[in-house]
């Protein structure tokens, strides 16, 4: 663990540039450019919004807006794609740069820190593109936000590590990576997101705590929204969640890494 | 000082009955009987600073493998490979750029990959773009390079610092004549500052040029080591018939004495060259008449046979080689004991110094199929220059001069 801590501090540059330039080549041949990156997370979160804010007339609790619920989903949309999209995109990372890990010597788990600091960068234009919308309709979040950098973080780590399992098995066994999509599906439909936690009848309540991104969706709707501090208990459990899945995945990944080479 | 030292190498690839197998052995927990092919087996090698080894070898002898256990992408079986200093792997050139970037962009990315930080890179970014010379490029996305191009900036990266161990594959035969020589060059330099040298090549003459000792691997084992002719020899007996095995190893390593190869149904019994007045010679003058006599005997009744002969220099580059098939002389019908006798003819046109002959008997346009006997230095002889005018290089080729003012 020291030694990939190391690899990753004397890979620094290479992995910022790596971003940098993934990121800027993604829209590099697009008359809109840059700008796709917000028009993306934006059209869903209008999407949602328009379909079940005004469809089903939802209101959500204490805010007090009339676009109270295009606002809570979109919060607990910014939470949910960041956790999304690093554990679908590390299903493949492993093959998708096989060429690489088997030409090149250098620490694999630089691969990891790219694909995080791509997804997070993609996720700030997500969080920029919603602060837009709480502006727009006249909504101002409280001092809360400053624990916001701190929950992001935790959810890309609690991604990262749940992707090094899965990626590293994927390599191996393809079935995860048809499988893991479908998990997350029912994973996003039973982490309170489209609809408020209230709803959900009390006896269930209790199994919610076993959905991982749960406590991470509430402390972004609760920072953001309510102007409610996280609750660091729960924080704390999913933080040491992480520290597990991180040493399960470090430790498969180093029985695995010699023999990775072989099968890509 | 060794750089690299390869031990008791051994490599096997594992098939699992199953991947859950596979996972569940990560674990610790033994699994049914598993197949193990064995790809490498047994090789061991010393490098020291500024030496240079060259691995040749049919396809799938081994050799990749060999060299991705070296620079650390598989992991050796059993044995242990160690290097002391930086390796610097040129396995495929461009590995790793990205089309849409620029040249300059991509070389941060390639230096990146290979560990150096920034600061590192930027200074070295004119000595790479002036080494690359593709002009405008540089600074234009890689996709509309052309491949020539491609592998100008590839190799201005991952040669513009200087490692303790270079390993290269075969990524020499690209990009034109003159970039391949300024390649070259950049190898010795490096190689006379003292890095290390693995070079992995089916040419003959890159090999004899760079490298100080060779190896010779086939189906994953060490077949002969040692001066890079002498391997290069077995290596080229090895072509027609896989399994040919020097009678003694040490002969291969003599580059004094012939070596042979082939399966005798054909056989030299003698071989001389000879003046013009039928007497043998070991020396012989510049652009003086020569007849190369190679007396063969045929242990078969078999109907079609090529005699052919190559001309060495004392390096072991060929100077000149021809035979029978392609110039259309059929030689057949033998008798099965038989001993006949066919002549060469022809004007030693070389630049003075040390030559040595080569020998073959085997069917077809080439020794590939089935190869009767190859002898290497079946004789050697000296060119000396008496007559002539003074001139230098490997063949005489005498100009007339004219002026005109």
């Amino acid at each position: 663990m020291p030694l990939a801590l190391k690899a990753l501090w004397n890979y620094r540059h290479f992995i910022l540039t790596a971003i940098l330039s993934e990121f800027r080549l993604k829209f590099s041949r697009s008359l809109l450019g840059g700008l796709w990156g917000v028009l993306n997370p934006l059209a869903q979160v209008a999407i949602f919004a328009l379909i079940l804010s005004n469809v089903l007339q939802a209101r959500i609790g204490n805010v007090e807006n009339q676009y109270s619920f295009a606002l809570y989903l979109s919060v607990g949309l910014c939470c949910w794609n960041l956790f999304n999209d690093i554990v679908s995109r590390s299903l493949t990372l492993f093959i998708a740069n096989g060429q690489l890990i088997k030409k090149a010597a250098f620490p694999k788990i630089v691969l990891l820190a790219n694909l995080m600091g791509a997804c997070i960068l993609d996720n700030l234009l997500l969080l920029g593109a919603v602060f837009g919308l709480f502006f727009a309709v006249g909504f101002y979040p409280g001092v809360t936000l400053v624990a916001l950098p701190a929950v992001l973080l935790l959810t890309a780590l609690l991604a990262a590590s749940l992707g090094l399992i899965l990626g590293t098995l994927n390599t191996f066994v393809r079935d995860i990576g048809q499988v893991t999509p479908i998990v997350l599906q029912v994973l996003f439909w039973f982490t309170p997101i489209v609809y408020p936690a209230s709803i959900i009848p009390p006896a269930l309540r209790d199994l919610m705590w076993l959905n991982p991104v749960y406590p991470l969706v509430t402390a972004y709707q609760n920072l953001l929204l309510y102007g409610i501090w996280p609750n660091i208990g729960d924080l704390s459990t999913t933080a040491l969640l992480t520290v597990c899945l991180l040493l399960t995945g470090g430790f498969l990944y180093s029985k695995a890494a010699e023999e990775m080479a072989e099968v890509l | 000082m060794t750089i690299l030292r390869v031990s008791e190498l051994s490599k096997s690839y594992i098939r699992y009955g199953g991947e859950f197998q596979r996972i569940l052995s990560w674990f610790g927990m033994q699994t049914a009987p598993s197949s193990r092919t064995e790809v490498l087996r047994d090789i061991s090698f010393e490098l020291a600073a500024g030496e240079a080894l060259g691995i040749v070898g049919i396809n799938g002898a081994g050799k990749s493998t060999l060299l991705k256990i070296i620079t650390g992408t598989l992991q050796p079986s059993t044995g242990s490979v160690s290097v002391s200093g930086r390796i610097a792997a040129i396995l495929e050139l461009a590995m790793g750029f990205n089309p849409d970037l620029t040249g300059e962009e991509n070389v941060i990315h390639g230096a990146g990959l290979m560990g150096f930080s920034k600061a590192e890179i930027l200074a070295k970014m004119p000595e790479i773009e002036a080494f690359a010379e593709v002009g405008d490029y540089f600074r234009k996305p890689f996709r509309i390079y052309s491949s020539g191009m491609q592998v100008r900036v590839a190799f201005a990266v991952a040669t513009a610092w200087r490692p303790d161990l270079l390993v290269i594959d075969e990524a020499l035969s690209v990009g034109d004549t003159y970039f391949q020589q300024k390649s070259f060059k950049r190898i010795e330099a490096m190689k006379s500052a003292g890095t290390a040298l693995l070079f992995v090549s089916h040419d003959r003459s890159a090999i004899l040029k760079l490298c100080d000792k060779a190896l010779l691997l086939s189906e994953g084992s060490t077949k002969a080591q040692g001066v890079p002719e002498a391997v290069m020899n077995i290596y080229n007996a090895m072509l027609p018939d896989l399994t040919f095995v020097p009678e003694r190893l040490e002969d291969s390593a003599d580059t004094t004495r012939p070596f042979k190869s082939g399966n005798q149904q054909f056989q030299f019994t003698n071989v001389r060259l000879l003046d013009e007045n039928r007497a043998p010679v070991n020396t012989v003058e510049v652009g003086e008449l020569v007849t190369l006599e190679l007396v063969i005997q045929a242990n078969t009744s078999k109907d079609s046979l090529t005699v052919g002969y190559e001309i060495k220099d004392r390096l072991g580059y060929s100077i000149f080689g021809t035979n029978s098939f392609d110039h259309r002389i059929k030689i057949s019908e033998f008798v099965e004991g038989e001993t006949f006798t066919v002549q060469f003819s022809f004007s030693a046109n070389l630049g003075p110094g040390s030559y040595s002959i080569s020998c073959a008997l085997h069917t077809g346009a080439t020794h590939v199929d089935t190869c009767f006997e190859w002898r290497d230095l079946a004789l050697t002889f000296d060119v000396l220059n008496i007559n002539k005018k003074s001139f230098i290089g490997a063949c005489w080729i005498e100009p007339e001069i004219t002026v005109i003012r």
